[in-house]
Parts: structure tokens; sequence; C-alpha cells
């Protein structure tokens, strides 16, 4: 099976999506002749045309805005917000417009668009591009909200998203793009070449929305994680040694409870980790939750590990990235050691 | 170097307030038919002075003149200046229903009729219009039934959008009219990237996007402008220029631009303003701004230059911003009262008929009043399920949903 990056799977997924739906177009900031900074459309104009694939003017609020008239007609577009950093001034049309437009027209209209922004630090990207705002999409009635953690799910995810008949947020940990990062910045990173979820099949497939991946099995502690975060609880597992169950959550919105709730039944215990700040962050939605449909079985408070509440910083950055060093604390102390 | 001594903050303020004499000199209005009508392929360079005066057909004396009159037959206008009278007497009924305490909130056009009404048959059937809340005559002139839009009114058992909207957010897209927000300006750029998609599906179809001129000063307005300039989409960008958004005057959105059409020069757009109360100049800006959208030539800015004489909504009294009286001023005229009195002179209209057709109007409001109130009130009757709050939301009703409505019950 063909081995891709994050970013050649994207790609991939939209040149699946585009090539199978002439009513799939793409644009954002620099994604047409260039095909973005981060490359995740490069081709795509070449091979569909500036029809289907071209730049948009830097205006995240027209450039969701736009997306959601375009699919009130009857396309399905897919933008890029070229850093999750810079949706702010698209926040508007994301929440009060695309996420209500079906339930506020009872389905006369409806907004099939998905919105892909790189998420996440551990790149130096300072304040501006770094943030994770997935809680911000979360807490809003009527979108959908998805970050893959690796190839293969990226593509899946996102042909699924593509093909979903309402708004999806889409966040794509930019330090993954190349390779599983697990928070180790002073040593190389594996290539997905080499990694076992590089490998990225041709053609179309689907990962369903709303399903949870377990990454690995275990009995004594369940960490939930998504994103980057995913390979940092890896490492940090393999290197306190503790049997943890680590359930990367891969959708965040509709949530698979069903799999996290069957995980911390059997262990008892549970570690939630995000790089978004820690208060009102997606983990608190998690922890209650856990709270609410666990509390007999579990042998230890719900630990949560997240970036500090301060904006993201430059200098002091594997200072504030949750790294397998806090992780481990956190489930050693969960663990009662 | 002159003056430089201090700085001195400036805020524009509206010539008169409450207790002062209305006074409109300051709004300069050329002679009906004086302004040229261009080809619609004309450079956008050579037609800036459109921006800034004002397209009229009817004159004083309600004859229609000038190169934009002569495109619609007496039919076409006695059907116009009906539309106008029923959307008059429909916001009559629905204001009075609303203090009656049957809706919590109601919108009324008064004095500015003729914009949507005339507007609405310039587009063809499948073309898409994203309105504001001041638009329901693209409703009415379109024969959408009235029955429908109250049963919306009253969130009554028979709304079609199940309760879920504020009074007056229509939705249709059988009838071209996109679901309205309540957010403001927002549906400005939906209504660029709608005709997007329409040149970029390579269709016929054109859209239509609406603003105020209060709103024009939100970000999203100035996006919608600079897409539609890019892509050169067929779009017509309309704004209605009513004078007061709530209680703000329209200085404090325009600033020194001089006028809302003239935001559209610096983009390249084409921009004209029309008499919003002359039902015939508005019709006749509107299709030429749709013939050039529709021939590829790209977006139309319209600034409907009009004067809203009602209060911005159940909500507003505008007595504590402005004088009484100064609708009575206002130089622009009534729209049904100057295509009632062009029809007259037309002889095929009378003071006699038009009173008839006044009363039947009102019976056939009513009828349609008594209709939807049989379906319920907002606080009487029938009225949509709990239920129904949980619906729709998602195409499939997602797992956290589902666990949500059994905890309430339904």
């Amino acid at each position: 099976m063909p081995r891709r990056t994050m970013i050649e799977a994207i790609r991939d997924a939209m040149d699946v999506s585009m090539g199978r739906d002439s009513k799939v177009v793409v644009f954002g900031e620099d994604v047409g002749f260039f095909g973005g900074v981060f490359r995740c459309t490069q081709g795509l104009q070449a091979k569909y045309g500036k029809s289907r694939c071209f730049d948009a003017p830097i205006n995240e609020s027209g450039i969701v805005g736009s997306a959601i008239g375009m699919a009130a007609y009857g396309l399905k577009p897919c933008v890029e917000i070229q850093f999750a950093d810079y949706m702010y001034p698209a926040y508007d049309q994301l929440t009060q417009e695309a996420a209500r437009l079906r339930y506020r027209s009872n389905g006369d209209f409806t907004c099939p668009i998905v919105v892909r922004m790189p998420t996440g630090g551990g790149i130096f990207g300072g304040q501006t591009h770094s943030q994770s705002p997935e809680a911000l999409f979360t807490h809003v009635s009527g979108l959908k909200t998805v970050v893959p953690s690796n190839p293969h799910d990226a593509k899946g995810l996102l042909i699924a998203a593509i093909e979903d008949p309402d708004p999806v947020i889409f966040l794509e940990p930019k330090r993954l793009y190349n390779g599983p990062f697990d928070g180790h910045h002073d040593r190389p990173v594996t290539p997905w070449s080499k990694h076992e979820l590089g490998e990225v099949a041709d053609g179309h497939y689907t990962v369903p929305l709303g399903k949870a991946a377990i990454r690995r099995a275990g009995s004594a502690i369940t960490v939930l994680a998504y994103g980057t975060m995913v390979y940092v609880a890896q490492a940090a597992v393999e290197e306190t040694g503790i049997d943890a169950e680590i359930i990367d959550l891969r959708t965040l919105l509709p949530l698979d409870l069903d799999t996290i709730v069957a995980s911390v039944k059997k262990t008892g215990r549970c570690v939630i980790v995000h790089e978004a700040t820690l208060t009102s962050g997606f983990g608190a939605e998690l922890s209650a939750l856990v709270q609410e449909n666990c509390f007999y079985h579990l042998e230890a408070p719900v630990a949560r590990v997240a970036g500090w509440d301060t904006p993201y910083p430059h200098a002091q950055e594997w200072d504030y990235f949750p790294g397998p060093a806090r992780v481990g604390r956190a489930l050693l102390e969960t663990m009662g050691a | 170097m002159a003056d430089a001594g201090m700085l001195r903050f400036h805020v524009p303020e509206p010539e008169v307030r409450p207790g002062g004499t209305p006074d409109f000199s300051n709004v300069p209005i050329p002679k009906a038919g004086s302004v040229p009508r261009p080809e619609i392929d004309v450079d956008p360079r050579t037609i800036r002075d459109h921006a800034f005066s004002i397209i009229r057909v009817l004159n004083r004396n309600g004859e229609a003149v000038g190169p934009w009159a002569g495109l619609l037959s007496s039919d076409e206008l006695l059907a116009g200046l009906r539309h106008m009278m029923t959307l008059r007497t429909f916001d009559a009924r629905m204001q009075m229903a609303q203090r009656q305490g049957k809706t919590s909130f109601y919108m009324q056009h008064l004095g500015e009729e003729a914009v949507a009404c005339a507007f609405r048959k310039a587009l063809e059937p499948g073309d898409m219009n994203f309105p504001t809340y001041r638009q329901a005559g693209l409703l009415i002139a379109d024969g959408y039934p009235m029955v429908t839009m109250m049963n919306q009114i009253y969130s009554n058992e028979a709304d079609p959008l199940k309760g879920r909207q504020l009074p007056i957010m229509y939705s249709s897209k059988e009838h071209g009219f996109f679901s309205i927000s309540g957010n403001l300006a927002t549906q400005y750029i939906q209504a660029v990237g709608w005709a997007m998609a329409s040149a970029i599906s390579n269709d016929s179809k054109i859209a239509a996007a609406w603003i105020g001129d209060g709103s024009t000063a939100e970000s999203d307005f100035h996006s919608a402008l600079v897409f539609a300039s890019t892509y050169k989409a067929p779009v017509v960008l309309n704004v209605v220029n009513n004078q007061w958004a709530i209680s703000t005057f329209q200085g404090i959105a325009r600033g020194g631009s001089g006028t809302f059409a003239a935001r559209g020069l610096g983009f390249g757009i084409p921009s004209l303003r029309v008499d919003g109360n002359d039902y015939l100049a508005v019709h006749a800006v509107a299709k030429w701004a749709a013939e050039r959208a529709r021939s590829n030539l790209g977006p139309t800015l319209v600034e409907y230059v009009t004067y809203r004489a009602g209060a911005h909504s159940s909500s507003d009294d505008p007595s504590a911003y402005r004088p009484k009286t100064e609708s009575d001023a206002w130089p622009l005229g009534d729209p049904i009262v100057r295509l009632k009195n062009h029809l007259i002179g037309l002889g095929v209209w009378s003071d006699e008929r038009h009173a008839q057709a006044e009363a039947e109007i009102l019976d056939t409001v009513i009828a349609a009043q008594k209709e939807a109130e049989s379906h319920g009130t907002l606080h009487a009757g029938g009225k949509p399920s709990t239920r129904d709050m949980f619906e729709g939301l998602y195409a499939e009703m997602p797992p956290h949903l589902r666990r949500q409505r059994q905890q309430a019950g339904v």
C-alpha cells in the first residue's frame, strides 16, 4: 500500500472528492496556483481548473461567507483557512450562519461545507500560528469538529467530511503533517513513510465521523487524546510502563461516547490530554462526561493535561507544550504512584 | 500647516432632532429623467456621476420621463401597485397583531414598499435573493402565500420554520428568498458566493444581495465587494438607504464617502443611486443591473434612496430620535401615492378604483389572517412541538442531542 504524508493524504482526499463530484470546489488563501502554504492543494488547480480550485482574497469571513452561499446554491465547498489562528474573522459566519442554516430554514437551505485549518503548536509559530481552537467549535450547536491524527485517517475523515451534508470543521494538527511527533522536540521524528498509519490506500474510502479509534489497548488507565497528543500520550505510556488504553477521539463532535465509557468502566481511571488551554477546554467536557457516565467505576479523579492558560508563547514553546513528561506525571499520579 | 492646534474629535450629527423642523434641503433631488441610461457594458469609470446622482422616472406630475422609462406595461404597473398596497396592509395588520400579543415582534416596510416589490419583477425564476428583514415585498410580489408568512410570524403549528426563527425571518428557496438570519450583513457575502457558484456551474441564474445603510459599515459588506469585484460575480448588490439604522442616522455609517453607492467605485463596480420611492425607477435600474449580471459583466451596486417612515421594529419608538413629521417632509414622497397618480394619469386607474382595491386587499389580508390564526398564534392555539426544537439541526441527529431530547421528555 502506498505511504503518504498527512499533507499528501489530505491532498489525495480532495483530489479523489473533486474527481468524483464536480460540485466539490476548493479555495482559500494561496491554495490555487501555489497549492497552499503547507502544499495541501498542490496540483489541484492544474488538474481541475481555476473554477474548481482558486486563490481567495485575505478575508476569512469572505472565504467562509462565500462558501456558505455556494453551499446554498448546491456546491460542496472545501475551503482552507491558512492557520486556525486566522479563523476568528470567520467565526460569525461559522457559528451564526453555517451552523444554523439548516435549522433556521427547517431544511429549506443546507450548508455542506468543510473548513480545513492547520491547528496546534510545536512549530515555533508563536501566538498566531499555534492555537488549538477546537472547543470554540464544539461549543456551537450545528457544527461537526474533526481532528485527525494520521494520514490514513486524515484522508478517510476528510472525504467523509466533504460528503457530509452539514458543516464540518476539519482541524489538521500541523506538527503531524510530516510525521508522528511525540513531543520529544530534541529527537528526530519518524517520517510517515516509516509508520504503519502512513499507509494510505489509493482511491475512495471513508473513515466515519463520530467513531474513535483505540490506538493502544490496555487495562490500567484510559487516556483520551486527539491530534498530536495521541503520540505524546504513546510516548508517556512507553516511558512510564503503564498499561494504558489510548483512545484517539478523531471526531470531537459527534463524540464517540460509547467507546470512552466502555474503556473507563474497564480501567477505572482516566487522563485527558489536549494542547488547547485548560479552562473551558474540550477536556472539561470530556471530564464531565466521564464523571457522569462512569462515576461508580472511577478509582481516582479524572485528570487533565493541557496547554497552560496563557497565550501560546514563542521562546517558551517547550515549557508550554504538554509534552510526554507532563502526561507521564499525570498518568503516575492517577495510578496513585 | 494651517491650524496645528489641538486635535478635535468629529462625530457626525443629523440636521434635526426631535423638536426641530424637518429639513431635507441638503438632499439634492435631480429632475426625473435627467440621469442618462448607459449601455450595460459601460466602463464603470465613465459613469462615476451615477453614484452621486439619483435616477428618477416619475416626475412631480406623475409622468414617466427620460431614458429609464417605458419598460413596464400598464398591467404590470397595476400589479406592482397592488403588491405595494398588499404589503402595506399586511404590515398594518401584523403590526396590530403584535400589539395584541399574538406575536413577539414585527418589522414593517412603511414608505419602502417600492424597493423590494419592483426589484422582484426584474428577476427571473431561479434567481436568488439574500434579503434583510425589510424585503418581504420580494415574497408578496412573487406570490408567496400570505397565510404562510403569517404562520411564520405567529410561530404556530403551520409555521414552515417550526417556531425556530423570530417573526418575519422567512425562508423560501422556491421563491428565490434565502433564509433571513437576523444577523446583519452576513448574507451580503453569501449572495456573492451563491453568484460565484452559479458562474462556476456555468448556470444562467444570478443573485441579489440586500443590506441597509447602517450595515454597510460591517466588514462583510466590504468582503462582498472584494469578492464580487475580484471574481466578477453575477450579483446585484443592493443597498437600501432608508436614512435610519434604528436611531442612528445614515451619516454614521456613510462617513465621508458622500453616498453609499460611492463605496462601489473603489472596487471598479458600476454604482448607481436610484429613487427608492419610484417603482418605475427601481424596476428599471434593477433590470439594468440584472442584465449586466446575466451577461457576464459582473456585479452592480445599487443604492435605493428611500425613507423608513415607520419604526425600525415593533420594539422601537422613532419619536425619541427624529422629528415626528420628518417622514412627511421626505422629498421623494410616498411610493404608493406616486405610482397611483401615475396610473391615474395614464387613464387606467382612479381614486374610486384605488379605494375599492384597498377594501379588497384588506378583506384578503383579513381572510389570510383568520386562516393563519386558526393554526394558532404565539401564545394561543396550535404551536410547534417541543420535539421540533431538537429536530433538523443536523441531517442526522447525533447521539448527544438524542440523549438531551430524551431528558427533555419528548
